[in-house]
């Protein structure tokens, strides 16, 4: 019989394993990415300095950066809540789109009042626009049975038309050659923190948004309901939940994420809404949940990490001419790596645990 | 007549269970041979083996007096062995000739020839009296239809052993006799069949001889025409009384939970409750015997609403909940510890702590304005796993990774130290070793003493007799027969539990005119 590498934990490694694997699979990406680097006939390392000096080197890259993680981080976190619950909710595109439409609407057809009234105003408005549109797919699956995934993927295609229809139209700006509304009142723009650098308050309300998904997570009964039915809907009927009422709930909240994204987007860069206002981050969220292990505090990294990777592959193609194919093909290789190497958290690695057991091996990580 | 099969001392283990424990069997040439045994007795795990579908770890199986080794499913049916599974193996969108010769070898290469097949299954259909049209499509088909489809799948890869794996749990009274009726046209013509069930009067009405299993080992075979139902179900639910229990006299109240002619359906469709009546007082526990499958489950989830009741009433201490949701009945009081503690009972991925507040996780000390109080949590969770023997690292850790007996007493703990005045106890010690469930037996009676009604619903006969201050037997989705447990006499209620009452005819006996 051949020898076992691999043998089954009867329980999972813990936080720090994990955390320490998910490092080490990001570093697997990259190198499996120099690899592909160097095909494209690049010096991996000259390659790898352009990104990260893209990304983090210079102000404007972190700003950009922050800038573009912020909706993959408000999005990624309604994401999280649905997917926690069970609720496949893969309409984020589309609740982004509806959050901006609400957002300016606010932002256009209110006047008169002071920003801490309009600005509140104007997100909660984006809120509440995501969270109805995600009721659709919600309250189908709850009451009718309906798969969720393709109502709610479905939906992006018509909200996102929708919006493009409003802005060539109804909402055109008037006397204005571009597809776009007009600009929102100055009271409904989130401020900018660092002018002139594009560095806007949003980051601070996603930031915000995080804790306290975290907080309703783990800390209140609604978040234990939510868990409850994604982990096993049977034995939380059997606890008195109300499965269906949680998962209309959950898709409303997941909504209302999605649409503070869309509303952040408007309201923090282009002051209007305007076709294409996202380049699909409702679907990158979904990426950034998974990679993000539905925990709040690891959607903020993951959507960080994608933002950056994003920007620094400008970068990367302006110093040293690398495609930027490339750096969607890394991401896609971080994901990859990410999870996949998931299910070595429920094994052993053989050789080093015997050693393990021996009494002069107690240090694990000589042994690597 | 030879046998056609002979299994020798089979031993199958699987991780904590002894599945199979030297199990000897022989089926004859043209017998209808019945397995018998509740639900975890072994049954199927036997047959799987046969089929390929399991590897045995010990045993001899003989084949038309051959040794074989079976190592999957397509070796079984090349030796002439078939198998009709509970979940039948059919495409729906394919006609009954397709999914007949799916998988086999064309007889002209790369050309199907549908025509000469179909010709040879209406053959096969005459013969045994199948009544399979070759060119329907699946999904027309009743079920009923369907299992034959499955039969005929069988004859037409030349089986000479048929294996049936309760067949009859999904059909209708009349499609069974339709069935019985081509069981025994295929034994008349020498196809020898192995029928698997826990029905006593179907196996009283088909078979030649039966086999009793039960936790794994063969109790007796006997030859069907010269045993009874009742010593049949004797045989199968007798588990050797191995605690004895010391029960105070009751102190009897007033009546908490009074259900009233309660019909309801089954995952299927089919009626699993059929007029149900009963009262459980305050300080006493009501038992239900009964053989698995009539109604118990169904009774247990109606009565925490996790199922709809059709019609009928609930009265919990007066009041009708009838349909109600689950967290109602949680509120007024009804406890329950479910007959399936891995996917009811409990949420494996979450930790002891958060388990032992589902169904309190919204009131206080644990939570107060919808916020959780992680000390209080804690506490109240670590005082449970003390009290009642949890043996645990800590309530951190996930309910997945405690052991079957551990995970029981945290739910019993759960149920009963939340406020309730009613009990539900649904199979509370199935598959608990002994120190396992001698605790729970003691904290269902301490649960009598302190005044609460108990319901304990178990196949385990000698579970129900050694517990219960009054009896009641299930059969068929109703009450059969009511006793005090002083006046119960374990013969009286093994007829009723075969579905034999004083006042009516052996039902076994009707089946056997009708069918044959």
């Amino acid at each position: 019989m051949t020898r076992q590498l691999f043998e089954k934990r009867q329980q999972p490694h813990g936080t720090f394993a994990n955390i320490l694997l998910i490092f080490l699979s990001i570093l697997l990406a990259l190198i499996v990415g120099a690899g592909l680097i160097a095909m494209a006939g690049v010096g991996p390392i000259e390659a790898y300095r352009a990104l990260f000096y893209g990304a983090f080197g210079r102000v404007y890259g972190l700003v950009d950066t922050l800038v573009k993680g912020t909706p993959l981080l408000l999005a990624g976190l309604g994401l999280a809540i649905a997917f926690k619950a069970s609720v496949w909710n893969v309409g984020a595109e589309g609740q982004i789109y509806m959050g901006a439409l609400a957002a300016v609407w606010v932002g256009l057809n209110v006047s008169g009042v002071p920003t801490w009234i309009h600005l509140p105003l104007a997100l909660l408005a984006g809120a509440i626009g995501g969270g109805l549109w995600a009721l659709i797919p919600g309250l189908l699956k709850a009451y009718l049975k309906v798969n969720e995934v393709i109502v709610s993927l479905m939906l992006n295609y018509i909200a996102i038309l929708f919006v493009s229809w409003l802005v060539h139209g109804p909402m055109e700006e008037p006397g204005g050659f571009m597809p776009q509304t007009p600009r929102v009142a100055k009271t409904a723009q989130l401020p900018l923190l660092f002018p002139p650098t594009r560095l806007h308050a949003g980051v601070l309300v996603a930031l915000g948004a995080t804790l306290l998904v975290y907080f309703m997570l783990f800390h209140t009964s609604l978040g234990y309901r939510i868990r409850a039915v994604g982990a096993n809907p049977k034995a939380a009927r059997f606890g008195g939940i109300e499965v269906e009422r949680s998962i209309v709930l959950v898709m409303f909240l997941s909504g209302t994420l999605a649409g503070l994204a869309g509303a952040n987007e408007v309201l923090g860069i282009h002051y209007r809404l305007l076709d294409g206002i996202s380049p699909g981050y409702g679907f990158t969220a979904m990426v950034v949940a998974l990679l993000g292990k539905l925990h709040p505090l690891g959607v903020v990294a993951a959507s960080y990490l994608f933002a950056s990777l994003t920007v620094g592959a400008d970068m990367m193609q302006k110093i040293v001419h690398v495609p930027i194919a490339l750096s969607r093909v890394i991401q896609g290789l971080v994901v990859l790596c990410v999870l996949g190497t998931d299910i070595l958290l429920m094994y052993d690695f053989v050789p080093l645990r015997r050693s393990r057991q021996e009494p002069a091996g107690e240090s694990v990580g000589e042994e690597t | 007549m030879a046998p056609i099969l002979c299994m020798k001392g089979i031993t199958k283990r699987f991780p904590g269970v002894l599945a199979n424990d030297h199990i000897d069997l022989e089926v004859e040439e043209g017998e209808i041979h019945a397995l018998l045994g509740e639900n975890g007795a072994g049954k199927t795990t036997l047959m799987n083996i046969l089929y390929g579908l399991y590897q045995l770890q010990e045993g001899e199986i003989y084949f038309q007096g051959r040794p074989i080794r079976v190592s999957s499913p397509h070796e079984a049916i090349s030796l002439g062995i078939g198998m009709v599974h509970q979940h039948f193996m059919l495409i729906p969108v394919f006609t009954v000739t397709d999914n007949i010769i799916l998988g086999l070898k064309s007889p002209r290469g790369l050309i199907l020839d549908t025509e000469q097949a179909a010709q040879r299954i209406l053959e096969l259909s005459k013969q045994y009296g199948l009544d399979v049209d070759p060119k329907a499509y699946v999904w027309q088909l009743s079920v009923g239809l369907q299992q034959r489809v499955e039969i005929v799948k069988a004859l037409y890869r030349g089986a000479k052993l048929l294996i049936l794996d309760e067949p009859t749990s999904v059909l209708t009274p009349q499609e069974t006799r339709e069935l019985f009726g081509i069981l025994r046209s295929l034994a008349q013509q020498g196809t020898s069949i192995i029928f698997i069930s826990h029905k006593l009067n179907e196996v009283m009405a088909i078979s030649d001889r039966t086999t009793v299993l039960r936790d794994g080992r063969v109790v007796d075979t006997v030859l069907t025409k010269e045993t009874t139902p009742s010593q049949l179900a004797r045989m199968m639910v007798g588990r050797e009384v191995i605690l004895q229990v010391e029960r105070p006299p009751a102190q009897r109240g007033e009546p908490a939970l009074v259900v009233e002619n309660l019909r309801a359906l089954n995952d299927k469709g089919l009626p699993a409750l059929a007029g149900l009546s009963l009262q459980v007082h305050r300080g006493e526990i009501l038992g239900i015997a009964g053989v698995d499958g009539n109604g118990q489950s169904e009774l247990a989830e109606v009565l925490t609403g996790l199922r709809k009741a059709t019609s009928g009433r609930i009265l919990v201490k007066g009041q009708d909940l009838c349909n109600r949701s689950p967290a109602t009945f949680i509120r007024a009081g009804v406890a329950c510890v479910p007959q399936d503690r891995k996917q009811t009972g409990s949420i494996a991925e979450f930790s002891l702590a958060e388990n032992v507040i589902l169904g309190s996780h919204e009131d206080p000390p644990f939570a107060r304005h919808g916020v959780l109080n992680w000390n209080a949590i804690t506490g109240y969770a670590n005082r449970l796993i003390k009290d009642f023997d949890v043996r645990t690292p800590s309530a951190d850790i996930k309910a997945k990774s405690l052991s079957g007996g551990n995970l029981q007493k945290l739910i019993l703990a759960r149920e009963v130290s939340r406020a309730h005045d009613i009990l539900i106890a649904v199979q509370p010690t199935r598959g608990l070793d002994v120190g396992a469930i001698e605790f729970v037996y003691h904290r269902l009676l301490r649960e009598r003493q302190r005044g609460t009604a108990i319901l304990l619903i178990s196949t385990e006969l000698d579970e129900v007799l050694s517990l219960s201050d009054r009896i009641a037997v299930i059969y068929e989705g109703r009450i059969v027969g009511e006793m005090a447990a002083e006046d119960a006499v374990v013969e009286e209620i093994g007829l009723l539990m075969a579905g034999v009452t004083r006042d009516s005819s052996h039902t076994f006996e009707t089946m056997q005119e009708q069918a044959g």
